[in-house]
């Protein structure tokens, strides 16, 4: 196979108002014709910028690229002009943006955008620009292409959208494509749609695609080589089998070990701190600080680029011939199952029980929006239940109805055998929290950490003094691992880890009983989302508490959670016992659900059989009758159209399915 | 590769040590210390046309305080024997056709038009926080019922109704701060109405409610504190517009009255006398697109500064 | 579509009812009457009753009001109390084309050069262009427009004599009046374009423009621009406004026979009658504006085309 696109030495710094950040700091990659290239990194990683470079689409105003080249078809794409440079976009390189919601123009046909590209560079006649617009929707995958040309942007779900942006890209019939995390805003049923319909595609075209992505199980499912990247250089590279097998860097072996798989038990292994600051200058290996094995150069000297095969380079000290040799997997293996010490401490008491529980919203438009449409759920003190589902399945709704943050369209919420009233509820509060899920907007940037953490101090008068509370606060932030003197500063001034931490802090202040965590990981990068986690199972464990845990990240809520639910569209559709639930799914929504979850291990993941949904989520505003699932649901007969009826199937395994 | 050799040859064993982590350091908070409002400041200091606005603006302040006592007329003096002099050493400015000093009239309307527009500006900002947070926390019918009557009062335009109201009352400083108000309210209403929706479904506003926060402390301590910067560049913005209703007013007669002085009287004056004695139109009118000028320069830079949306 | 017009046509009537009590109610309260009193006063109790009556002033508030509200219902605004014997729809009827055709040339004068102006200040950010744009934006708002239109007056007509300063008298008398009134519009236009283009600038369908390799001209044209020109629409009612407060002065400073002129000169006069009349008039038109400025928005935006259809 020979080299499509080479990437020598390249930096890049944007000038901001606080100086000078550098984003890309020496990056060396090579693409091949018709493979599939992962770069994955955490956000700031400089991942992004190196892929807009290629294409040449930095932002002018404050990006400059200091040195480096990056040679495609004989050319220094960074010597050509600006007209020479157009030749190349569209044509030859094309590129697909993140969140499909914005990336087309709202105003413009959708037809009319796939054929723009194919008009100025195969010099396409409308008519024929049209019959290949029509003949890339269909490649895409969108049905009734001729009247969907005439349609606008708003008028396509998420994921058909993003069809539509794949199809633009590939109307040139391009040698090369850059996905930049393509599948991230989207929901894991319709991430597994796109990621196959790219790897049908490139079978059909014989593209080479650089996937941009922070999710290694996307990079196991679509790549055939992986670039890590940390702090704006790569640090490890190889085919995706020898990076996610057999990680060198200490940075992507800690990745992916904070990633748990479906079958991952006791404490999950988590890299502390967050990545550093680029405005600062770095001074040896950026990720030292954060690793527990670093050698005394590492603080010293940066680490070049070692050969471990001849596909496989890592850039750590640790595989200099002088350094010494650490097993990472026994390593801490010993230091994971020693702490593998989980108590079941749940007793079989239910704290909290829902009944028939619905809240609908009243739109101005007049509808009605049924977020969550007769639901049942027991929650047993001490235990830890999942809630999981798509964006828009109500999952949030439930926690914040729980909360009394809505009131409910109708329905009971029983805490502790007293039923939730409007009067009752703000003595209720106290023993009831919540984790919100931004870490950005859910502290208020006006005010200091400390009155932050003691509001619920403040409202419900539990501390006597001034010194009493600062003392309090004090404790809170290091139990969440913060250091004390933070107190005075202001949100803006954290990390978004460090921040979610605060928010724990904040609901730990008036300690409660249960605690409803509404998707408390989603907005954190995976090296942060381990951290967090195992603190909510460290303070869970220390002070009983009892955690209604929400979230679409499948994987960390059956490591975190005793049972689980599935939500759709509204409704729980199952409820078992996590073990169960992934052993046993008897809802085919369940069952899609999983086998959407692309799975770390390339091996694994490239073998296994996928159901895939067709069609997106129905709106919750006209959800279809009976069985809400039947639309998408691959065994749904004229009998779905009833309402499945809520029943054990076997004990502790409730599932509404007329199937199972 | 080579170079890599070589390297090998120069480093010493011990360097090869596993030293672990810098725990120390890794909870360190690296960004600066600076609370929003510091930050603001930075930025605004940065922007060269504020901050000469806010010199200038500073500068027409203190002229307008001290401005009338530096020489020994007052604004009201009349004399026959002196009228229509071209500024000279006597009068800075030159005289009107009562023989007043323009010097001391300038600065003495300068104060008063900063003196009407800056209350007025005050008052709406009270009046439409009062309506709009009262109207966006009941929500509802109150809402409901709020909105139609700012629909009602959006639908006439406002200068007509301060027109109307003027005629009522005698002409003075007053009537047109009341005037202004009762229309000028209703924008800042709708502000804030919309920054306390927005507020309404933010995360910490919902934490502090889950905490069982009342009303009263999320108005007063999470949604006023994060409304304010919006206020107060709005209010940069409403002071330029209430200085020119205020000239406007007094232009075509329904403002003050002679010999009272503000920037709208002394320009209509100078108008009047426009033909054979252009200065007297010249330095109101300087002194008026100064002060407009710097204000929205001065507002702009605010909104720049600490519009949230351009920070992370 | 037809329910929300429908909704709109009848919230505005009850605003100009509204309008209409308001301001017969304050009318009455005013002190001080259109008619010279000490005339009235020697007249005999006879005359004087015959001469209230025409005014149909000699009947208790109410029955007045009455009688007002019916003939507003037909469209009659009543009789000028100054001008004698004329109505004021006829009033209105004879001023109102200097002032349509100045509103009409300081729209188009302020739409197409602010609109230019805005996209190259956006376009070339920062630049030159950009500032001059930002310099004209906040001088064009900050003077006011009697303050520019004495200035014009003095330099453009006395001093250089290139333009007529008063009277209506053929088109050349427009243009001094016209660019009085253009500036703070061109100002207005030109920094709303400017902001919702650098917005527009900035988001990602414009990336996604640019990586199909299209020329930069079609990338502005095609995709940035009609974002960027409609939610000027929405600005057109402030704009408005502004012309309308601008007409008030700027036709008097020019001695133009407009309506503006007629509403300072019947504040002047205590004509009650014709203020009445022209205060609903001039709410009427202004609601309308913003009626036409909301349909036009959602006829022009695709998005909200689907809504209201919904």
């Amino acid at each position: 196979m020979n080299t499509l696109l080479t990437i020598k030495n390249l930096h890049i710094h944007f000038e901001t108002h606080v100086g000078k950040v550098q984003a890309v700091r020496g990056v060396d990659l090579s693409v091949k014709k018709g493979e599939t290239l992962a770069i994955v990194g955490e956000s700031g990683s400089g991942k992004s910028v190196t892929a807009k470079s290629i294409i040449g689409l930095l932002p002018k105003r404050n990006a400059m690229i200091d040195k480096g080249e990056i040679w495609f078809e004989n050319k220094n794409l960074l010597t050509l002009n600006n007209k020479q440079m157009k030749k190349i976009r569209g044509a030859k390189i094309a590129m697909i943006f993140q969140d499909p919601m914005t990336a087309l123009n709202p105003t413009m046909k959708v037809g009319k955008q796939v054929m723009e590209s194919a008009i100025k560079h195969l010099n396409l006649s409308k008519k024929e620009a049209r019959n290949k617009a029509v003949e890339l929707l269909n490649l895409v995958g969108i049905s009734n292409p001729e009247t969907r040309l005439n349609q606008y942007p708003h008028e396509f779900s998420g994921g058909m959208r993003q069809r539509i942006v794949i199809a633009m890209a590939l109307s040139c019939n391009p040698k090369l494509l850059i996905a930049d995390e393509p599948t991230t805003a989207l929901d894991v049923t319709i991430q597994a749609q796109i990621l196959d319909l790219l790897k049908h595609i490139q079978k059909e075209t014989g593209t080479a695609i650089i996937f941009i992505t922070h999710d290694l199980g996307v990079v196991s499912n679509i790549a055939d080589s992986v670039a890590v990247m940390y702090a704006g250089k790569i640090i490890e590279k190889g085919t995706v089998e020898e990076v996610l097998l057999k990680p060198n860097h200490p940075y992507s072996w800690g990745l992916l070990k904070s990633m748990p798989n479906l079958d991952t038990k006791g404490k999950l292994y988590s890299i502390p701190g967050s990545p550093p600051d680029m405005i600062q200058p770095l001074k040896g290996d950026a990720f030292a600080p954060r690793n527990e094995f670093a050698l005394a150069i590492d603080y010293d000297m940066q680490p070049p680029m070692f050969k471990v095969s001849e596909t496989h380079y890592a850039a750590t000290w640790l595989l200099h011939p002088q350094a010494p040799k650490v097993d990472f997997i026994r390593e801490t293996q010993d230091v994971l199952m020693k702490q593998d010490d989980k108590i079941s401490s749940i007793d079989n008491n239910v704290l909290l029980e829902v009944k028939g529980l619905s809240k609908y919203f009243y739109l101005k438009s007049k509808q009605t929006l049924k977020a969550v449409d007769n639901i049942h759920l027991e929650i047993r003190r001490g235990e830890t239940l999942g809630l999981v589902g798509e964006s828009g399945c109500g999952k949030s709704t439930v926690g914040r109805t729980i909360i009394g943050l809505h009131e409910p369209t109708s329905g009971e919420i029983i805490y502790d055998n007293t039923k939730l009233t409007r009067h009752n509820q703000r003595q209720l509060t106290k023993k009831m929290q919540m984790i919100f899920q931004d870490p950005y907007s859910s502290l208020d940037p006006k005010m200091k950490v400390e009155d932050i953490i003691a509001e619920g101090l403040d409202i419900h008068h539990v501390v006597k003094d001034k010194k009493e509370r600062k003392q309090r606060v004090e404790e809170l932030l290091k139990t969440v691992g913060l250091q004390p003197h933070s107190a005075s500063r202001y949100p803006h001034e954290f990390s978004g880890g460090q921040r979610q931490r605060i928010g724990i802090a904040r609901a730990l202040a008036i300690e409660p009983e249960f605690i409803v965590a509404d998707e408390p990981i989603s907005a954190l990068d995976v090296s942060i989302q381990a951290q967090v986690i195992n603190l909510l199972l460290k303070l869970q464990k220390e002070n009983n508490l009892t955690l209604l845990f929400i979230a679409h990240d499948l994987s960390m809520v059956k490591y975190i959670s005793d049972r689980i639910g599935v939500m759709y569209l509204g409704t729980i559709v199952e409820l078992a016992n996590s073990d169960e639930l992934y052993k046993n799914p008897l809802h085919p929504y369940t069952q899609a659900l999983l086998s959407a979850i692309p799975n770390a291990n390339p091996i694994v993941e490239k073998s296994r059989e996928r159901i895939i949904l067709k069609g997106t989520l129905p709106s919750p505003v006209y959800p279809p009758s009976g069985c809400r699932f039947r639309t998408r649901c691959l065994l749904a007969t004229d009998a779905c159209e009833k309402t499945p009826e809520w029943r054990e199937v076997e004990t502790d395994h409730w599932v509404a399915c007329h199937y199972a | 590769m080579q170079n890599m050799k070589k390297k090998e040859v120069e480093i010493p064993a011990k360097m090869f040590k596993i030293v672990g982590r810098k725990e120390e350091t890794l909870e360190e908070i690296k960004r600066s210390h600076l609370t929003g409002w510091q930050d603001g400041w930075l930025r605004l200091k940065q922007n060269k046309a504020a901050m000469i606005s806010l010199f200038v603006l500073l500068m027409i302040v203190i002229l307008s305080i001290i401005g009338p006592h530096v020489n020994t007329y007052t604004y009201q003096q009349t004399n026959y024997d002196a009228v229509y002099l071209e500024p000279n050493s006597d009068h800075w400015l030159g005289t009107d056709k009562f023989g007043r000093d323009q010097w001391t009239r300038l600065w003495e309307g300068t104060r008063i038009s900063l003196y009407i527009a800056v209350l007025a500006a005050l008052l709406d900002i009270l009046i439409g926080i009062t309506y709009g947070a009262i109207s966006a926390f009941k929500g509802g019918k109150v809402d409901h019922m709020m909105q139609r009557i700012i629909e009602i009062l959006v639908g006439i335009p406002n200068l007509i109704i301060i027109i109307l109201l003027i005629m009522m009352m005698k002409p003075g400083i007053t009537t047109i701060i009341i005037a202004m108000v009762i229309t000028g309210w209703v924008n800042m209403a709708r502000l804030v109405r919309g920054q306390i929706f927005k507020l309404k479904n933010a995360e910490y506003i919902l934490a502090a409610r889950a905490l069982g926060a009342d009303g009263r402390r999320i108005i007063i301590g999470h949604m006023l504190p994060n409304t304010l910067g919006i206020i107060i560049i709005n209010m940069m913005f409403t002071i330029p517009s209430a200085i020119f209703t205020e000239a406007f007013l007094s232009f075509i007669g329904l403002g003050l009255q002679e010999p009272l002085a503000s920037l709208g009287v002394l320009i209509n004056d100078g108008f009047q006398a426009m033909r054979n004695h252009f200065y007297l139109l010249a330095f109101p009118s300087i002194v008026i697109v100064s002060l407009m000028v710097c204000f929205n320069l001065l507002a702009d830079g605010l909104r720049d500064a600490f519009d949230p949306k351009m920070r992370n | 579509m037809k329910r929300f017009i429908f909704l709109r046509l009848v919230n505005i009537i009850i605003t100009l009812f509204i309008i209409a009590t308001v301001t017969f109610f304050l009318m009455k309260l005013l002190p001080g009457s259109p008619f010279d009193e000490e005339r009235l006063s020697k007249l005999s109790d006879e005359a004087r009753l015959e001469f209230l009556a025409k005014y149909g002033l000699d009947q208790p508030v109410y029955v007045q009001y009455a009688k007002y509200i019916g003939s507003l219902i037909k469209g009659d605004l009543g009789i000028s109390y100054y001008y004698k014997g004329q109505t004021v729809n006829a009033l209105i009827k004879d001023r109102i084309g200097p002032s349509m055709l100045l509103g009409i040339q300081a729209v188009i004068l302020g739409l197409s050069v602010g609109i230019i102006l805005g996209i190259i200040a956006a376009y070339r950010h920062n630049t030159i262009w950009d500032y001059f744009t930002m310099l004209v934006a906040v001088l064009g708002v900050s003077i006011p427009n009697f303050v520019l239109a004495a200035i014009l007056q003095f330099y453009v007509g006395l001093q250089w004599g290139l333009f007529p300063v008063a009277y209506w008298e053929g088109y050349q008398h427009t243009f001094l009046p016209t660019i009085s009134l253009g500036v703070t519009v061109i100002a207005i236009i030109a920094r709303f374009t400017r902001n919702e283009m650098l917005e527009v600038l900035q988001q990602d369908y414009i990336l996604t423009a640019q990586s199909k390799g299209i020329s930069e001209c079609a990338v502005l044209i095609k995709h940035a621009i009609r974002n960027a020109l409609i939610p000027v629409i929405t600005i057109l009612g402030p704009v408005f406004v502004s012309l309308l407060t601008g007409s008030l002065v700027i036709e008097n400073i020019f001695s133009i026979p407009g309506i503006g002129s007629l509403f300072v000169d019947s504040i002047k006069m205590n004509d009650y009658t014709t203020i009445m009349g022209l205060t609903l008039f001039y709410s009427a038109f202004f609601i309308l504006t913003i009626l036409i400025v909301d349909l036009l928005y959602g006829i022009i935006d695709p998005r909200i085309r689907i809504h209201g259809r919904e």
